[in-house]
This record gives C-alpha cells, structure tokens and sequence, in this order.
C-alpha cells in the first residue's frame, strides 16, 4: 500500500495535468467561460438568501447576516457533494483508460475531488466580497485554521471519493443512492440553520455523530463567529479520523484494483 | 538471452454473461470473486494454460482469428488485466499501442491532449516538451494541434495517439492491430518506426491479422486458436498452421453453403415442371457457340448470374451427386491456384438415351463466366448412357486467381432440352499467395534482360 501511495506521488504531474484538463475542458467552449466558477455559487447563494431571508426568515440574533452565514457551509458542502457524485462514476466514465492504458485507477476519484476543489477556491472571492460588504472580518487569528479546515475535508472527501468509485464499479446503485444519501447529508448538517439553535442541540449526539458537522461548523467559526476558535478539539478529531478514513478506503480500493478493468 | 516477457501457464477467465464480479458487497470486500462458483457453462476462457516467452530485441507476433485470445493476451502482458491463473513477467518499460488516443478528451487542443497522454503513458513534463515536435511531426498534424480533439477526423485522432505512444521510446512495444490507421504513406512510417526499434534493440510484441507483416517482420511467431496456444516458433511454419487450419474452416463453411443450396434446390426439381421456359436462361445452350458471337457473350453471362441458383430439367438423366476432387483425390472445397482439380458427377439414366450432352461453366463472385464448356461443343458425339454412369472433368491446372467460384453442372439434350439443370448450386475457393488480378492466370513467366536486377527473396 505503502508503495502504491508512492506511486501517487509519482504521478503527481499527470493529476495535475488531468485536474488542468477538467478544469479547461468544462467550460470550453461556453461564454462565459472560468466565470461560472463564481457565477454558480453567487447564483445559489442569491436562491438561499431569498429563501431564508424573506420566504422562511432565520431572525437568530448571532447568524445575521443569514445569507452569508449560510454561504460559509454552502460553499464547502459544495464541494464535498460534487467531488463525491464526480468521483463515483469517475472509474466508470474513465473506463476507456482503465480498459486500454495502463494507469493507477485512484487518480480519477482523486482528480474529481481536487478539481472541485479548485472551484471552491474560485468561490472564496465571492465569499470574500460579501465578509467585505457586511463589513464583517474574519479574525486574523482564526484565519490560520482555515486551511487547515481545508485539509482535513480534502483528506475525508478523497477517502470516501475512493470508497465510492471503487464499490460503484460493481455496485452501479451507489450512484444514484448517493444522490439521495446527500440530499438528506444536507439537511441533516448545521449549514442552512445554526448549529446553536435549541432545537438542533436537542439532538446533540446525532450531530456530532455526523463528520460534516464539524467541517461546516468549523468553516462557520473561523470565517463568520467571531471570538475564539471553539470547536478546533472536533476539527483535529475529525482530522485524525479521516486520516484513519483514507488509509482504509486505499486498502480497499487497491484490493478492488484488479477487477477493475475486467468490471467496467 | 533473459525473456523481456514470459508468461507461465496463463489462463484468463470471463464471466459468459457481464453481470458483477461479486454477488454482494461483503463478497467484495472479501473479495470472493463469484468466479469461484461458476459452472463452466457460465465462464468463457479467454486463455488457457499459455505459455509463452519473448527474448529481448526479438518481434514476436501473435495471430489467430477474432475472438482467439490475442487482445486479451496483449491486455495481460501490459498489465491492464491480471490473469486468473499462472505468472505474467515483463522486464523494461512498457508502452501499449492498444487503444490509440484513449486518454484524449474531445474538448482540448490536440497539443494538450499529448501533453497529458503522454504523461499517462509514463513520461514526464519535459521529456514530453523534447519530443513535441517529433510527435507532432510524425503525426502530421501541425496545422491543426491547436485545435480540439473532437473536431479531428479519425485518421487524424488514431495517427496522434500513435505518435505519441510510439515517442514514449518503451523497452517493450505492444501493438493491438493499429497499423490499419492512416493512409498507405502513415502505415509506411510506422512500419519504419518500427524497423528503427528492432535496430535499438527494443522488443515488440505485435497482434495483427497481417500475416504478410508477421512473415516479413517477426522472429518468432505465436497462432492462438481459442484460447490455446496451437504454434509458436518460426514465423512462417507458423502462419502456414494458421492458414491450413483457416483454410479447413472455410472448407466446412463451403461445405455446409453447397449442402444448403443443394438442399434447397431439391423439391423445386422434385416437381419436374420448371422447365425454364426462355431457352437463353440455359448456359450452357448459350456457350453453345454457333449463335453467341463474342460482344453478347459477356452480357449473357452477367445476365445468367442474376437468375438465382436452382436445380430444373426433366430428370430422364438425374445428377445424383457433384464432388470437387483436389491434387490428392480427396473431396475438398478449397483449392491453391495452379493446383489440379476435378468436378465428378454421378449420373442416372432412366431411360438410356442416346442423346445427352454433359456441361460445365465456372463463375467468379462478378458473376462472370469464367470458363464453360460441354461435350457437344468439344465434338464428343454419344452414344448411349444408361445406368448409374460417372463423369469426371479434369482441370490439370486451375488457373484462376484468389476468390470464390460457383459452379454450374448440366445434363441436357443437343438442342438445349434439360435434364438436370444445377445451377450455381456449388461453391469453391481458390487460394493464391499472390494478390494478382483478374479472370484467369495464365501460365507464364517473366525473363528479363541482365540488367535489370530483382533481390534476391526474404528469407
């Protein structure tokens, strides 16, 4: 295993190339171009805040301004979700190379999650733009756990990204259980409501069970609570546990490697 | 030497139906492959038990027919696939010309896409920037590199996608049947490339139906049938397995399209009223001479073929049985071009008759006639025929070119009237190593005068 996350490394260029291609190859070809990469959450995050400021208002005294509050999870939930539908059908879609050039299968769920990732870079301005507009600056301090934060959901994306396209391989229902398994992650994660409200404390235990809570709280502390960062003991937690998370999900794939090129 | 790549009693296993490889998800996790406990019935071996061995710097070809194992075989050696049984080995850097082009997305530059199929194929950033111009050159494509994939023609998208596989500059090529991309100037280029790689020493593991390319090309050769490994060794002995083994097949094949025709022509004759009533449908009345002059022969004959193969004639004299006889006397379907060969017909006169013409015509897959001819027209007055009677018309030398031929036989009276009409009802091949053109071969030769001079054949 050891010598095939070496491997990874040594392939390094051609992620970054495929990552490149993904990225370049999206858009071509379209108007507007590298600007959806902001058009598209500024669009979602216009939807929300019509929603929940004027449709279902949130009046919350500690989460106004709602929009942005809610722009902060929006923001990486986005990612997480798109690399995971991405990357479950990433060695399906990609079958053409397994089939034909020899290649290591992992780079394609990979590819998926960190070309997300590059869209959710391309999406920071626009969160930026708005902490500027609500005049609401992110402690300096804070900041410093923001990649970090990064991190970690990098890590525990990219281990279920590889759980997810190696079982879909064999099991094509994953793709679409999953679509269904995230609307409901959303829901069930403090993004479109507050983490402090009463009625989601009722259910503590649920929520803390649930790993994109502490992503999503973690990104809503660092960008838009001000005061200390208090939910860093999760953060790390959670850090720890996808590290845990990927090494397994590569075992498992490697060990599904083999019937790739004969499955898809 | 040590083997650039052995394989070890391999044997590749598929499942007959494409449904998932494991049952359920524990299987998978346990990976308990639902192979296990298939009946035979419900696997299909790709290969079984094969063994081979290729000597670095040597050519090694693979033939055998659609379906024999030799892609599969190909998949295995680069890796792609692993066997279910037994050891692949490969020692040195491996490119796969298998799929061309199978990394390049549509929506991106051709220069791009070469950028990164050639780092899937293993090479780094900047080897790939030393050989651009290379791969762009010997792809042809310099006009177009900037534009996207997608909008290249297929000739276009194979030959980039060979250019770049061939620059990766492996220890160990493969090639899957590729060299059909392109036009006759590319195929030549690539055959070059390849020549230029036997000079460096490298090895070459083809997989082609060109047998021409394996005589002319491998050191050694290897003929799958079925999953087995049938020959390997010197390439022309070979080729020459492979192509009597094809050549027993397709006698089977003519074999079962003349039992069929004969078959189906049967209960039409049983009926004995379809005399044809136009007389210029009877061949063999038109050979007859005295009326076709040579400028409404041909037509005639083109317009023969269009009327379907059959059976007719009155039965007094009844064809029972038609066989082909090769060199050797045997009943064969297939013949070699030169070889001697004979059509024998088995007949029974009910009545005897003194009036009775026996007649043969050779046609091509044009429908053009060939050859005919009858007794009456070579003066052969008769006599009497009664019984069961034998007929046996004997080319010494058939001189015809590569292709199939369908054969007419007749008995019939002087003036036309039929007996027992079969028409187009057998069906032959003739083999040539030659690809010459044509009706007829005629028997020749070329001689020369001293100064024009000719290398001596390839050993």
């Amino acid at each position: 295993m050891f010598a095939n996350l070496s491997q990874l490394i040594r392939y390094r260029g051609l992620i970054q190339s495929l990552v490149a291609r993904e990225l370049k190859a999206r858009y071509r070809g379209s108007v507007l171009g590298f600007f959806w990469s902001f058009i598209n959450p500024l669009l979602l995050l216009l939807i929300y805040s019509f929603v929940f400021t004027t449709v279902i208002p949130n009046r919350l005294e500690n989460v106004q301004p709602f929009a942005l509050f809610m722009f902060c999870g929006i923001l990486p939930w986005t990612w997480f979700s798109s690399s995971l539908t991405e990357a479950s059908g990433s060695l399906i879609s990609g079958g053409n190379l397994i089939r034909k050039v020899l290649f290591p299968a992992e780079i394609l769920p990979l590819v998926s999650v960190l070309a997300n990732m590059v869209h959710f870079f391309l999406g920071l301005p626009i969160l930026v733009a708005f902490l500027v507009y609500y005049k609401r600056p992110p402690d300096a301090l804070d900041l410093v756990w923001f990649p970090v934060t990064v991190l970690v959901q990098l890590v525990f994306t990219a281990g279920l990204a590889l759980i997810l396209s190696a079982l879909a391989v064999h099991f094509r229902d994953i793709r679409d259980l999953l679509a269904n398994v995230l609307t409901f992650w959303f829901f069930a994660t403090p993004i479109i409501y507050p983490w402090s409200q009463p009625e989601v404390l009722r259910f503590k235990l649920l929520f803390d069970l649930n790993p994109f809570t502490h992503l999503a709280v973690s990104y809503q502390e660092v960008l838009f609570f001000s005061g200390p960062f208090g939910h860093l003991k999760w953060l790390l937690a959670l850090g720890v546990a996808s590290a845990g998370l990927f090494a397994g999900a590569y075992w498992l794939f490697d060990r599904l490697r083999d019937s790739f090129a004969d499955a898809v | 030497m040590t083997p650039a790549i052995e394989l070890a009693n391999v044997s590749k296993i598929y499942r007959r139906y494409g449904g998932r490889q494991f049952a359920t998800l524990k299987s998978a996790l346990l990976q308990r492959s639902v192979l296990r406990g298939l009946q035979p019935s419900e696997t299909f071996p790709a290969l079984k038990d094969v063994s081979f061995s290729v000597p670095k710097g040597s050519t090694y070809g693979v033939i055998g027919r659609n379906g024999s194992g030799k892609s599969t075989a190909l998949k295995l050696v680069a890796g792609i696939t692993k066997p279910t049984s037994g050891t692949v080995l490969v020692d040195g850097r491996i490119s796969a010309l298998i799929e061309l082009g199978a990394g390049f997305h549509p929506e991106i530059s051709g220069g791009e896409n070469v950028f990164i199929n050639g780092v899937m194929l293993g090479l780094t950033k900047r080897e790939i920037e030393q050989r651009f111009d290379a791969i762009v050159d010997f792809a042809e494509l310099k006009e177009f590199i900037d534009a996207p994939v997608k909008t290249y023609s297929s000739g276009m998208y194979m030959r980039l996608g060979f250019a770049v596989a061939i620059h990766v500059d492996p220890d160990v090529l493969l090639v899957d049947e590729v060299l059909a991309v392109g036009d006759a100037g590319f195929t030549h280029k690539c055959l070059d490339k390849f020549a230029e790689f036997r000079r460096r020493g490298k090895t070459i593991l083809l997989v082609t139906h060109s047998l021409n390319l394996v005589e002319r090309f491998c050191d050694e050769a290897l003929w799958l049938d079925g999953g087995h490994a049938s020959a390997h060794g010197d390439p022309r002995r070979v080729v020459d397995a492979y192509l009597t083994k094809v050549e027993e097949g397709e006698e089977v094949l003519l074999a079962t399209t003349t039992a069929r025709a004969v078959e189906i022509a049967r209960p039409r004759a049983a009926a004995g009223t379809t005399i044809p009533l136009d007389p210029s449908a009877n061949m063999l009345q038109a050979t007859e001479g005295r009326s076709s002059t040579s400028s409404e022969g041909p037509k005639r004959a083109s317009d023969m073929f269009g009327a379907i193969e059959g059976r007719w004639g009155s039965r007094e004299v009844e064809i029972t049985d038609v066989v082909l006889l090769g060199r050797d006397g045997e009943p064969s379907f297939v013949f070699h071009s030169g070889d001697a060969m004979s059509v024998r017909l088995k007949v029974r006169a009910n009545p005897p008759t003194d009036d009775f013409v026996f007649g043969i015509g050779l046609f091509n897959a044009d429908g053009v006639c060939c050859y005919g001819t009858n007794t009456y027209l070579e003066e052969m007055n008769p006599d009497r025929l009664a019984g069961e009677a034998e007929a046996t018309f004997a080319i010494h030398s058939l001189d015809l070119v590569e292709g199939t031929y369908k054969l007419d036989v007749a008995v019939h009276k002087r003036d036309g009237y039929p007996y027992d009409y079969h028409r187009l009802l057998y069906t032959f091949r003739v083999k040539s190593r030659l690809h010459d053109v044509g009706i007829y071969r005629p028997s020749h030769h070329w001689t020369f005068s001293p100064n024009v001079r000719f290398k001596p054949e390839e050993a």
